[in-house]
């Protein structure tokens, strides 16, 4: 972000000082164009969460001009982060793809200089939740056998997922072990590229549990190749996912929502955040939207502003005491 | 058994799906032609579009794998004409494709090359057809070790390269090893050669790298080449224009080959278009090299990467379409497009959407008919760019790669860091390395240190699972002979010869 801050200025003053000008034109809060950061490349989770909000908007005519989603990646979220408490602070139009992932980020420290008090919280419009999974031949068939048999052979199970040690990816398996008294230190976690390749670990018996998402293993479960030990949700989901006990009632309390939510710059006016928490609720609210969610494999939530806002910071320092007892802060 | 497919082609076959699999062809060529747009960003751009104009799945899904393979076609054309890889597979086929173009047979190198892509795509398509679901199965039992011997494999078979310089080859290997360090280190969550700056966290892009080493160094040597000299303006001779069939039939032992080969290494998941690349032509130039004229314009040296890597890009749908497993970045995002649909790739797609399996399988032959159409008779225009002066040339590439390097990033640091990076190629060239080690280097390395890391991590730190395996034992003795066979086998034979000589 030091690199070239007067051309990220003016560009940025240029976006902001048209924004002003429809802004007066049309006596309204938030600028006709609007834009969403994914802070990562394209095609992935975070591109999914602009598209929702983009897609949604513009199927429930909550906008009139497309919403447009640019791409920052570089440092896990951290480089979109720092553009936005640096560069365009308070743009009413912007807003930035975020989810759990960025809260185990701004735990870790990984963020730089910034934590999670700097931003706006805008508010969540889907969630995910994460899985423990093994392969259908496996000899577990609850959470309980699983969990005694990783106290007698740590040694003997692998777990794997498509993040890297101190990703939410981890996490999952780090709570797990927590929840049976292991330490996550003496966790064998294999880290992925990506959810895919773990599962085909996981097929291949390389590894022997996959703390996965959910939403990725809706086509695996009709397949019957995998078992799906524990849901790490409040309650049981619906559909396809009915038969899955959550870990909870298993007797492990841990739950791993992995939330798709937004968040806008530290600087923007109370007036342009209100109306986007309002415009977000309704989009929630709408049938229209409902199907749209559902389409990428996304359960509901709905958390705005305020409520949101404490949600993450609690997120946030609820990791940070994970992580500091692993060893994992820097 | 196979209704799905006749279904299929009647689904493909439909005047829409025929002009959208042509409309992506056009597209994916044009994708992959340029650098810094590859495969992965050029669906990804076009996935909400294909949603937005309300396409049925089977149909979008079409016009999402003609890019991609369409892509894998357009990935050489930059290769051979600039000495600039196009995308991750083409990497390999600067090496032989740029020093044809200079000695005036750039036409018939783009042809040979379409032809070869051609046969690679059919191989592996036919391959898909008959052993998907059994090709997933094997892919599965290819897990951390085994992907770590794959590498030992891969990098042993590099050995072939050392040409005349071997300790510049191996330097410039493990300077790309190096590079592929840089981020945050996945088995541990520490941060490895970032200096505190975020932009380094996920490492260093392999567009940026790609752009920076073979681009900007480039321009770099035409600058200093402008300041010197007076034939600058000069041009390499635009020979003729075909290729001809003959020199097609010289080269079947290696499209065959290389086909096959780039097919398997595309389905295992985690390898794709750029290892396929490099171990066919390594192999290749084992293979046949018997005059030393690989790297100088060989024509099978062209063949071989452009077969492998059309083949790996079809190879990697294996474990898409049977086990829901993406086996690329590109097919990641593909499955991202099928979800979106509501369909769920796996062993059920083929019963319960038959449309939309056979639909794709019967496009891709489709599709492949259409890439060679487009790109032989055009293999002739597109040779004329090498009329246009380089110095016009390279910077308007320059440019352009500049720009979707931003768009990519929108931030300057990828710029700054691909200028860095192009300094640093343009050194390692003035000091006589060449450029591929490097590259293969920093792919490969970053595979092999992932692989062995994972593998580790499940043993306990064990070494002992690294051949446990009979698929890995198999990979560590053939990674064993490719060394030392080159230095047994003509000490043998020459004592062979000997000793016939002195029956005689």
């Amino acid at each position: 972000m030091k690199i070239n801050p007067t051309l990220r200025r003016a560009s940025g003053l240029a976006v902001i000082g048209s924004a002003l000008l429809i802004g007066q034109a049309h006596a309204q809060t938030i600028p006709e164009s609007t834009e969403c950061i994914a802070p990562a490349k394209p095609g992935g989770g975070y591109d999914l969460t602009c598209r929702l909000a983009a897609n949604g908007l513009q199927d429930t005519n909550l906008i009139s001009k497309p919403m447009m989603v640019s791409y920052m990646p570089g440092g896990i979220g951290a480089v979109a982060y720092n553009h936005v408490n640096g560069v365009r602070t308070d743009d009413p139009g912007l807003i930035v793809a975020a989810s759990t992932g960025a809260a185990v980020n701004l735990a870790l420290g990984k963020f730089g200089q910034y934590d999670a008090d700097e931003v706006r919280w805008l508010g969540a419009l889907g969630v995910d939740y994460g899985a423990i999974v093994v392969s259908a031949d496996a000899p577990w068939e609850n959470l309980e056998e699983l969990m005694a048999d990783l106290k007698d052979n740590p040694g003997e199970i692998a777990f794997g997922a498509g993040g890297t040690v101190g990703s939410q990816d981890w996490m999952k398996a780090a709570l797990i072990a927590k929840s049976g008294d292991m330490s996550p230190k003496d966790l064998r976690y294999v880290a992925f590229e990506g959810g895919g390749e773990a599962l085909a670990a996981l097929l291949g018996d390389h590894i022997q549990v996959f703390t996965g998402d959910l939403s990725e293993l809706k086509s695996q479960l009709e397949g019957g190749k995998i078992r799906v030990l524990a849901s790490l949700s409040e309650e049981r989901m619906g559909g396809p996912y009915a038969d899955i006990p959550t870990a909870a009632e298993q007797g492990y309390d841990v739950e791993w929502p992995i939330w798709r939510g937004y968040y806008m710059g530290p600087d923007v006016s109370d007036e342009a955040y209100q109306a986007w928490i309002e415009r977000m609720q309704e989009l929630a609210e709408d049938p229209v939207f409902a199907e749209l969610r559902e389409a990428r494999g996304l359960f509901p939530m709905s958390r705005f502003g305020d409520d949101f806002d404490t949600y993450v910071k609690e997120q946030v320092t609820e990791f940070k005491g994970l992580a500091e007892e692993v060893g994992l802060t820097q | 058994m196979f209704d799905f497919l006749i279904d299929g082609f009647g689904v493909a076959l439909t005047p829409l799906n025929l002009g959208l699999a042509f409309f992506g062809a056009l597209l994916g060529t044009l994708f992959g032609a340029l650098p810094g747009i590859g495969p992965i960003n050029g669906i990804a751009i076009l996935m909400p579009l294909a949603y937005t104009l309300g396409l049925p799945a089977e149909s979008s899904l079409i016009l999402l794998a003609a890019v991609y393979t369409g892509a894998e076609y357009g990935g050489r054309m930059s290769s051979i004409l600039l000495n600039v890889p196009g995308d991750a597979g083409a990497v390999m086929t600067t090496l032989d494709g740029y020093p044809l173009a200079q000695k005036g047979l750039a036409g018939p190198a783009l042809g040979l090359s379409a032809i070869s892509s051609f046969i690679g795509a059919t191989i592996a398509i036919i391959g898909l057809t008959l052993f998907a679901p059994l090709l997933a199965e094997i892919a599965v039992m290819f897990g951390p070790a085994e992907f770590f011997a794959l590498m030992i494999f891969a990098f042993s078979s590099m050995s072939v390269m050392m040409g005349k310089d071997p300790i510049k080859t191996a330097i410039g290997a493990v300077l790309g090893v190096l590079i592929a360090t840089v981020g945050i280190d996945s088995g541990s969550g520490v941060l490895r050669y970032t200096f505190g700056l975020p932009e380094l966290y996920d490492g260093i892009d392999f567009v940026v790298m790609i752009i920076g080493l073979f681009a900007i160094s480039e321009i770099l040597l035409m600058l200093e080449h402008a300041h010197r000299s007076e034939d600058d303006g000069k041009l390499p001779p635009l020979g003729r224009v075909f290729v001809s069939l003959k020199e097609v039939i010289a080269c079947k032992g290696a499209i065959g080959r290389s086909g096959l080969l780039g097919f398997i290494i595309g389905v295992l998941p985690g390898t794709g278009a750029s290892v396929a690349g490099a171990v066919s032509y390594t192999t290749e130039k084992r293979l046949s090299d018997k005059d030393n004229t690989f790297g100088k314009g060989d024509m099978r040296g062209l063949a071989a990467p452009e077969s492998a890597n059309n083949a790996a890009a079809v190879g990697s749908f294996v474990p898409m379409l049977t086990l829901g497993i993406p086996g690329s970045g590109t097919t990641a995002v593909l499955l991202g497009a099928l979800m979106l649909y509501n369909i769920t790739p796996g062993p059920m797609m083929f019963t319960e959407r038959p449309e939309v399996a056979g639909g794709l399988i019967a496009s891709l032959y489709i599709g492949n008919v259409v890439l060679l159409m487009l790109n032989l008779p055009l293999a002739g225009v597109f040779a004329r760019v090498l009329t246009i002066p380089r110095w016009v040339l390279v910077p308007a590439i320059a440019i352009l790669a500049f720009v979707g390097v931003y768009q990519l990033h929108s931030d300057l640091f990828a710029i700054y860091l691909m200028l860095i990076i192009g300094v640093f190629g343009y050194l390692l060239r003035k000091l006589g390395f060449s450029l591929a080690p490097v590259i293969l280097g920093y792919v490969l390395g970053g595979l092999m240190e992932q692989n062995l890391r994972r593998a580790l991590s499940i043993s306990g730190g064990d070494v002992g699972i690294l051949w446990q395996s009979g698929i890995s034992l198999g990979l560590w003795i053939a990674a064993a002979l490719l060394l030392v066979l080159p230095w047994l086998v003509p000490k043998l034979l020459s004592k062979k010869s000997r000793e016939e000589a002195q029956q005689d």
